[in-house]
């Protein structure tokens, strides 16, 4: 396993790159740690596959270094980069055993047989399909398909990384639940270096330690998924993790209080800068719904089972509020924002709030 | 109205579709929920008319329309791919159905631009598919199914090919589409939520049999049966197979779990119990509710909630909790099964309820 | 899987089958007619039974032309698959070059058959021919009108020329559909340019390869035109297949019951081995 230092990292699909705008990825300079569990999170042209792909060696960066523990491998080629990594479409093998398929990388590089069958085993031990070993590969499912790209990935020792480009994308959402969490627990016991490309919050999240939040060719926002949840360090970031969204409202700072229409917010601090566009960011689960507060007409009200989204206008504007699953909407529904879920943004980049 | 009788479609020596009947009403909307292969598009398919039953009937407003093929069937459908003319600008993808049709051209005009604006394609018009995005791609698809006027528009997993945000918008605009007066609309999805999120009515299916239909949120609360309580769970559902004693269930370890009242007449024997993962919590929710130990295999923290993993006895659980809840894996947790919230299974999977007992 | 039935379809369908009734089926059956009878000329006939085909099966002329034309579509299949797909997997796969490299390989299949073999015939003319004439001026002895081996060598690169672009095309379209990811994952398995070609190019192929062999059997098995212009079946009945055979019989000399005789056994030969072929294959495919 290794670190992994990505150092001004540019890289463009364009022969003479000349604006930002040819940049697929404008610039990346980032240290994966060792052991990590990394999600690359963004929506689809974001940059996020063009990085992970330069990364794996798959492509050359136009700009910029690559460093494996402290070694450049820039110009390195994926096999001598040693890392591995599951696509989005399951790759397999199709006419070779799942025993042969594991055993593939490792008969590639000379490895004695007797060493290749007891790694070989042990693999399919860890991604449970030790009694599939015989069975031809292309009459699996599709999950299971995927852990065999996962596991031609794992029976090789000295892999740097484990590389992921949205591997849940053809599984169904049972198997989904079942296959993060057994690639959770491979992370948790054997200490790999995992970067996991999607555009699906709930996996970047649920797999990551540290979520790298993509936006336009550039990073945004690094942090765990509670820092993305209650700090979003710009408004993109509010909306694009969470189900739904941050609201984001217009406001007038003075002081501690914000002003929303004819309303005053109360803030948990005065903000540092207030020059610009300024708006407050607040989630549906800090919308607190009830009898006081500011009012609200309801627009509509979606179950999704284990709670309810309600649909409000506020001062004109449209925000949404989470409530519990028994919870009802009062006859005069009003809204208070807890001042513990309460950012303000500044051109859409969060300030800092003072005592 | 469309009605499904006894319809069963065999291919081969494989039944894809077995003994369904279904009546979906004018202006309805209606949701196929079921994992890959479990017959979505198959049903779809008959319904259409591109494949005609095996055996059983098609009835359309009550007229036999079996073996009628989809040309001559007022259908629209929109697939996973985005399926438009590449050659085609967006406003003439739009008018192509009203074109075949022989709408006059005053009116094909008012028509497009009438369902450009309600899919926010107005900017658009004049570009090509294959210049927009996924999303803009999915909306021109939807925007010809929608000018077609139909009597029957077939949705197959319209949004599994765009980006998990993108997602939310097109479905956060799906009901103003599905409000078109009289249309019966049939959508087939994968994922609970979106089931839950779209509302109205929802089939759920398994091996190519319905095994239930009614309004969506009843289905999801009140399942006949375990087959469709594990289609509509996600996380998926956490059930365990337990001995009823009187008035309790018996857990590990001597703990008992309360027979909801209305079913402590039934017979003692095994029962299955089933309940979803976010009526497991860390903290008691009520008196009534019952501790159990059980052990953590992983957790999964988005943020907002944690979906903790957990073994308890020979089944794996799947806590979902408000906020961070971290745990090492391998630790010991209390966690509090909520009585009143559990349903209960027979041996053959079928849900006990009050009403079968009176019978 | 089945359709709605739409009774309109058969109206559409109907120009076909009457035109293949009339191209295909009629003179089928005449010839099957034919094949039992003798005739004298002036369209009187005898029943003849199964002399034809009995003196047919007895003849060594037919089997020595049997023998050539399994011996001829054995060398054909031996040189134009592998050099097809080794073709194939060197065509460019994106930017101009494709193209180019499709309209050159398109080019012999698009000239007829009669002009292929005259300009072979011309090409290889130890007198005047480019070919012919420089290979005699190097020192290589070279003359397909008297040596039988020159002549099938003459023909034999006549066709690789001729139809080894229906391969390559043919391969080329089951490589293209291959996605990357799987060049990727090879990549990164370390896999040597063989087991590439080997488990994931090769099986990707499969398909079409099948379809090539197919074609390229029944077309070498049945190969007339050519061999006909380039050498007329010599020298001495060196290259005379069972179709020169056939014609000669039929028309060289008129005798239309044995020629029946013989078209219809050699019909059968080519169904009886495409069906064998195909089944073979196949069944390999299912068994995987």
């Amino acid at each position: 396993m290794a670190r992994i230092d990505v150092n001004h990292v540019r890289h463009s699909y364009l022969p003479n790159p000349r604006t930002d705008a040819d940049f697929a990825l404008r610039e990346v300079h980032h240290t994966f740690e060792d052991g990590g569990a990394y999600a690359l999170l963004g929506p689809s042209g974001c940059g996020k596959t063009t990085l992970l792909n330069i990364i794996s060696g798959l492509l050359h960066p136009s700009h910029g270094q690559l460093l494996f523990n402290g070694r450049d491998v820039t110009n390195l080629s994926t096999q001598e980069r040693n890392i591995a990594q599951v696509f989005q479409f399951p790759v397999i093998y199709d006419t070779m055993t799942v025993y042969d398929n594991l055993a593939f990388p490792l008969r590639n590089r000379g490895v004695p047989e007797a060493d290749v069958d007891r790694k070989v085993r042990e693999t399919l031990e860890m991604i449970d399909l030790a009694s599939w070993a015989k069975k031809k590969a292309r009459g699996l499912t599709a999950d299971q398909k995927q852990k065999i790209s996962l596991g031609r990935g794992l029976v090789r020792s000295d892999v740097n990384a484990i590389l992921f480009d949205e591997p849940l994308t053809v599984i169904d959402p049972h198997m989904k639940w079942v296959l993060r969490s057994q690639l959770k627990q491979l992370h948790r016991r054997f200490g790999y270096t995992m970067v996991y490309v999607t555009h699906d919050q709930t996996e970047a999240l649920t797999f990551a330690d540290q979520v790298v939040v993509m936006y336009d060719g550039g990073i945004v926002q690094i942090g765990t998924p509670a820092e993305l949840f209650e700090r979003p360090r710009h408004t993109f970031v509010g909306y694009f993790i969470g189900s739904p969204g941050m609201n984001v409202v217009p406001v007038a700072i003075e002081g501690r209080t914000a002003t929303l229409g004819s309303q005053r917010i109360e803030l948990p601090g005065v903000p540092k800068a207030s020059a610009g566009a300024v708006e407050l960011g607040i989630r549906p689960e800090y919308v607190r719904l009830g009898s006081d507060g500011m009012a609200v007409s309801i627009t509509k009200v979606e179950d999704v089972g284990r709670h309810k989204v309600v649909r409000a206008k506020l001062e004109g504007r449209e925000i949404a509020a989470v409530i519990g699953e028994d919870e009802t909407v009062p006859a005069e529904p009003k809204v208070r924002f807890d001042p513990a879920g309460i950012n303000i943004y500044a051109d859409s980049w969060r300030v800092e709030m003072g005592a | 109205m469309l009605e499904l009788r006894n319809v069963t479609k065999t291919v081969g020596a494989v039944e894809h579709i077995r003994d369904v009947s279904l009546t979906l009403q004018h202006g309805s909307l209606n949701v196929l929920l079921g994992p890959t292969l479990s017959g979505k598009t198959s049903l779809m398919r008959l319904m259409a008319g591109l494949d005609v039953p095996t055996s059983g009937s098609v009835w359309f407003d009550g007229q036999n329309v079996t073996g009628t093929p989809v040309q001559k069937r007022k259908i629209a459908m929109v697939y996973q791919q985005f399926i438009n003319y590449p050659a085609m600008t967006v406003y003439d993808n739009i008018a192509s159905p009203l074109r075949v049709a022989g709408v006059e051209q005053g009116k094909i005009d008012s028509q497009v631009r009438e369902a450009a604006a309600l899919l926010k394609l107005t900017p658009y018009l004049d570009r090509t598919p294959l210049s927009l995005s996924g999303g803009q791609q999915q909306r021109t698809a939807l925007a010809r199914a929608i000018v077609k006027n139909a009597s029957l528009v077939l949705l197959d997993e319209p949004l599994a090919n765009l980006d998990y945000k993108l997602r939310e918008e097109l479905r956060a605009e799906l009901p103003r589409i599905f409000a078109a007066a009289g249309t019966i609309f049939v959508y087939a999805t994968t994922e609970p939520h979106e089931a839950l999120l779209l509302g109205g009515n929802t089939a759920t299916l398994s091996e190519g049999r319905i095994t239930q239909f009614g309004p969506t949120i009843d289905v999801f609360r009140k399942p006949v049966d375990l087959v469709t309580a594990r289609t509509f769970a996600d996380p998926p559902l956490n059930s365990i197979v337990l001995a009823k004693k009187g008035a309790d269930f018996l857990l590990e370890g001597g703990v008992k779990l309360p027979v909801p009242a209305e079913l402590v007449g039934i017979a003692d024997t095994n029962y299955t119990i089933g309940f979803q993962p976010h009526h497991l919590s860390l903290d008691r929710p009520n008196a009534a509710a019952v501790p159990v130990r059980a052990k953590v295999t992983i957790t999964e923290i988005t943020g907002s909630e944690s979906f903790i993993h957990l073994d308890f006895a020979d089944a794996r659980w799947v806590m979902l909790t408000h906020g961070i809840r971290d745990f090492e894996t391998d630790a010991v947790v209390e966690v509090f099964i909520d009585p009143r919230h559990i349903m209960v299974f027979d041996e053959h999977g079928r849900a006990m309820t009050a009403p079968k007992l009176a019978a | 899987m089945d359709k709605t039935w739409n009774n309109k379809a058969w109206f559409l369908v109907l120009p076909v089958l009457v035109l293949v009734a009339f191209t295909a089926v009629v003179p089928l059956m005449t010839v099957v007619n034919y094949s039992v009878q003798d005739t004298f000329g002036n369209n009187v006939f005898f029943w003849a039974g199964t002399e034809w085909f009995e003196e047919l099966l007895s003849s060594s002329r037919f089997w020595e032309a049997m023998v050539r034309n399994l011996v001829f579509s054995f060398i054909i299949l031996a040189i134009e698959v592998p050099l097809g797909i080794f073709i194939a997997l060197n065509m460019p796969k994106k930017g101009w070059g494709v193209p180019v490299c499709l309209v050159l390989m398109s080019l012999p299949l698009l000239i007829p058959w009669n002009v292929v073999g005259t300009i072979w015939q011309v090409f290889g003319r130890s007198d005047i021919g480019l070919m012919g004439y420089y290979l005699n001026a190097i020192g290589i002895d070279y003359n397909y009108v008297q040596d039988p081996f020159d002549a099938w060598v003459t023909i034999i690169v006549m066709d690789v020329w001729h139809w080894t672009s229906l391969v390559v095309l043919l391969c080329y379209a089951g490589l293209v559909s291959i996605p990357d990811a799987f060049y990727q994952a090879a990549k990164i398995d370390g896999a040597s340019r063989w087991a590439v070609f080997r488990y994931i190019q090769l099986p990707k192929m499969q398909r079409v390869l099948l379809i090539a062999v197919l074609l390229r059997f029944m077309d070498s098995f049945m190969i007339y035109t050519e061999p006909f212009v380039v050498t007329g079946g010599g020298p001495g009945n060196s290259t005379t297949f069972l179709s020169i055979d056939l014609v000669k019989t039929a028309l060289g000399q008129f005798d239309l019951g044995p020629a029946a005789a013989m078209s219809l056994v050699y019909f059968l030969i080519i169904l009886l081995l495409s069906w064998v072929f195909y089944t073979v294959m196949t069944n390999y495919d299912a068994e995987r």
